[in-house]
């Protein structure tokens, strides 16, 4: 601080926050009252020639009795999605931080290789993978575990899956950071207590890595329970999530009040859930 | 340890003098938001065209749907290029137009707010050209500078009940909405009912998300007339869209897109574009008209009032209005061509397509299809939004 005040003088904490506070105030701030008022404007507008500002709380209750199905399909599909992530990218984080050894680094770098392409790229490869003629489906089909008529793309599966494969990154590096904070000598020390490999898991290194895996299911669900490119481009019209519903509603059916109420729902939805799972999970300190 | 409350003074500080800055943040966005979210506002009074700058700026950025002008292929040199050749102007074609109300999202702040896109010129389906020449958004051509469409605009489309005088637009092309199938996957399918309940396209078809497209198809199925319907009529195609896409019979609703997967064969049959399956020059795709007639559409090049190169647009018009560039453009993308005379043109490029009706469609033809009736702003949004529920 002393040392702080020296460069910037006695004023340093605003030098500090200015910045990032003139961000939010501009990048934040201001979106959200954007968000808000649409979400109270009367929805006999046009985007055309606007809309009135009429305080209109209908929209809300009028956006859940209407879309409740999208937004349970969401959470349904990011909270599958989010546990299958927290299986694959904790063995694999785990391997990294205890046995990778010098191939460490490289582990890493290919956990984050596939951000250098672009999400949508990505998402869209799946589609040609999946395909309902492509060698995958086929050599399925053959071996009898999709029927004939069976399919893989346009189905919630592909949607999950797609879910799961584009945020599991963002679940492997919190865990990773936690894990390989551990001091392995913790766990000597137990095996030294005669606990079984399964107690040493429980009573030592899950324990100690639950910040990892807050921070990992809290940076899986989130962005995956908004997501509609998925379910955009590998699912059905039965597998839209609330993330398209929003879309279409500004899109397609040029109804921004709806639209809006929608997507603040959403967001304190989510405020309310991580807010509630943090304290379950007892690590308020993280946040 | 006297150093301790000295900071603890300045945490009380800096919390205090944020909160009222914070407040004031939040009062002034408060205060300047009405302003901020009207959005749009009309510009009646077409106060905002901006001065063209076509004298000194050779340019012209033009947005259009994919797949819809030749390019340039070994010795083939397109309209395009020949345009850029004979006039200098550098055109920035953009394909960004895959669905009219997506444009529409797109540019709507802008053109609301008075304030440039980016584009000169857009290519824009009628109703859609419609509501934004109502808005005001839409500049006056001026006719000195486009001969060409006077003397050869195909006399079908001369008068349109949104711009009788076609003082603000000119067709680019024409075309269909109907049926097209992939046949080395199914047999025919020659109905809306087929396509909609046939278990062999179970998840395998797709349907537009233009509502007048796909909605029209369905009304004449219903046997309703689509240029004249019932609400009771929209309510019960609704119903039968409603109950495919339940049953797991529609695999999406798709903008220009679902080309792609039909010749994947991710889809078997779908509503469809009519040059769009020919462009795709697969034989295995079929396009036809169901057994219940089809709808026609034209996609009109119009200049918004931003846009800053409006006479270089009209020289790119009054091109593509020149019978000769007009056949070329027709043989490549199979659409109906709005240009008296390009029909004899095209003798000189392709004989087997002057006789084509999806280019050069005859009287006859052209009763069978369909128009999408008119919609007042209220009807239309009721009805996009009645079919965006459907739909997803």
């Amino acid at each position: 601080m002393a040392s702080l005040q020296r460069v910037f003088g006695k004023n340093s904490a605003y030098w500090l926050i200015g910045p990032a506070a003139v961000w939010l105030a501009i990048f934040f701030l201001f979106p959200m009252l954007s968000l808000l008022t649409t979400s109270l404007s009367d929805p006999a507008g046009s985007p055309i020639y606007g809309y009135d500002l009429t305080w209109r709380l209908q929209n809300y209750f009028e956006a859940i009795s209407d879309y409740w199905p999208y937004m349970v399909r969401s959470l349904i599909y990011a909270g599958i999605a989010t546990l299958l992530c927290l299986v694959l990218g904790y063995v694999l984080a785990y391997a990294i931080a205890f046995k990778a050894g010098r191939w460490k680094n490289v582990m890493l770098v290919l956990v984050i290789a596939p951000f250098f392409t672009s999400f949508l790229v990505r998402t869209l490869s799946w589609k040609l993978i999946l395909a309902d003629n492509g060698w995958l489906v086929e050599s399925l089909q053959w071996l009898h575990i999709l029927g004939e008529d069976g399919r893989l793309l346009a189905t919630p599966f592909a949607v999950v899956m797609g879910l799961t494969y584009n945020f599991l990154p963002f679940m492997i590096l919190p865990l990773y950071t936690s894990l390989e904070k551990i001091d392995p000598r913790l766990n000597e020390a137990a095996a030294d207590l005669y606990s079984s490999p399964w107690q040493r898991f429980t009573k030592v290194i899950w324990p100690l890595s639950i910040p990892g895996v807050v921070g990992g299911t809290l940076l899986t669900f989130i962005p995956a329970s908004g997501d509609y490119i998925n379910s955009d481009l590998l699912g059905n019209p039965n597998t839209q999530m609330v993330g398209n519903k929003i879309q279409t509603l500004f899109t397609d059916a040029s109804d921004y009040p709806h639209a809006a109420a929608l997507s603040v729902i959403l967001m304190v939805l989510i405020v309310g859930m991580v807010l509630f799972y943090v304290r379950r999970a007892g690590t308020e300190d993280l946040l | 340890m006297s150093e301790v409350p000295q900071e603890e003074e300045q945490k009380k500080g800096v919390s205090r003098r944020g909160l009222i800055i914070g407040g004031g943040v939040a009062a002034a966005g408060v205060a300047g938001f009405a302003l901020l979210n009207r959005g749009g506002g009309g510009n009646a009074a077409g106060d905002c065209v901006t001065t063209d700058l076509s004298d000194t700026e050779a340019t012209l950025n033009m947005s259009n749907w994919p797949e819809y002008v030749d390019e340039d292929d070994g010795d083939y040199v397109s309209t395009l290029t020949t345009f850029e050749q004979e006039t200098g102007i550098d055109v920035t074609y953009t394909p960004d137009v895959n669905d009219n109300v997506e444009f529409f999202a797109k540019v709507r702040n802008q053109l609301g707010a008075c304030q440039p896109t980016g584009r000169d010129m857009f290519v824009l389906t009628d109703w859609m050209a419609a509501r934004m020449i109502d808005a005001g958004w839409i500049q006056k051509l001026d006719k000195a500078n486009i001969p060409n469409v006077d003397k050869n605009l195909i006399s079908s489309l001369q008068g349109v009940g949104w711009d009788p005088n076609r003082e603000y637009s000119a067709p680019w092309q024409s075309g269909f909405t109907g049926i097209a199938y992939n046949k080395s996957l199914v047999g025919e399918v020659a109905t809306m009912d087929e396509l909609l309940t046939r278990s062999d396209l179970k998840g395998k078809i797709t349907l537009l998300t233009e509502m007048r497209d796909t909605m029209g198809l369905m009304l004449l199925a219903e046997g309703a007339d689509p240029a004249n319907f019932t609400s009771d009529q929209w309510g019960n195609a609704l119903e039968k869209l409603s109950k495919a896409r339940t049953d797991g019979q529609v695999r999406a609703f798709t903008g220009n897109e679902y080309v792609n997967d039909l010749a994947a064969g991710n889809i078997a049959a779908c509503v469809a574009w009519s040059g769009d399956v020919a462009a795709a020059e697969d034989e295995n795709l079929v396009f036809l008209p169901p057994e219940e007639g089809m709808m026609i559409w034209s996609d009109n090049m119009i200049v918004p009032v931003q846009g800053m190169h409006k006479t270089n647009a009209e020289k790119l018009i009054d091109f593509y209005y020149d019978p000769v560039q007009a056949a070329k453009l027709a043989a490549y993308v199979w659409y109906v061509c709005p240009v008296e005379g390009a029909q004899a043109e095209m003798e000189k490029i392709d004989p087997s397509l002057v006789d084509n009706p999806l280019i050069f469609p005859t009287a006859d033809f052209l009763a069978s299809t369909h128009n999408f009736m008119a919609l007042s702003e209220a009807d239309a949004a009721k009805y996009e939004q009645e079919f965006a529920d459907v739909i997803g």
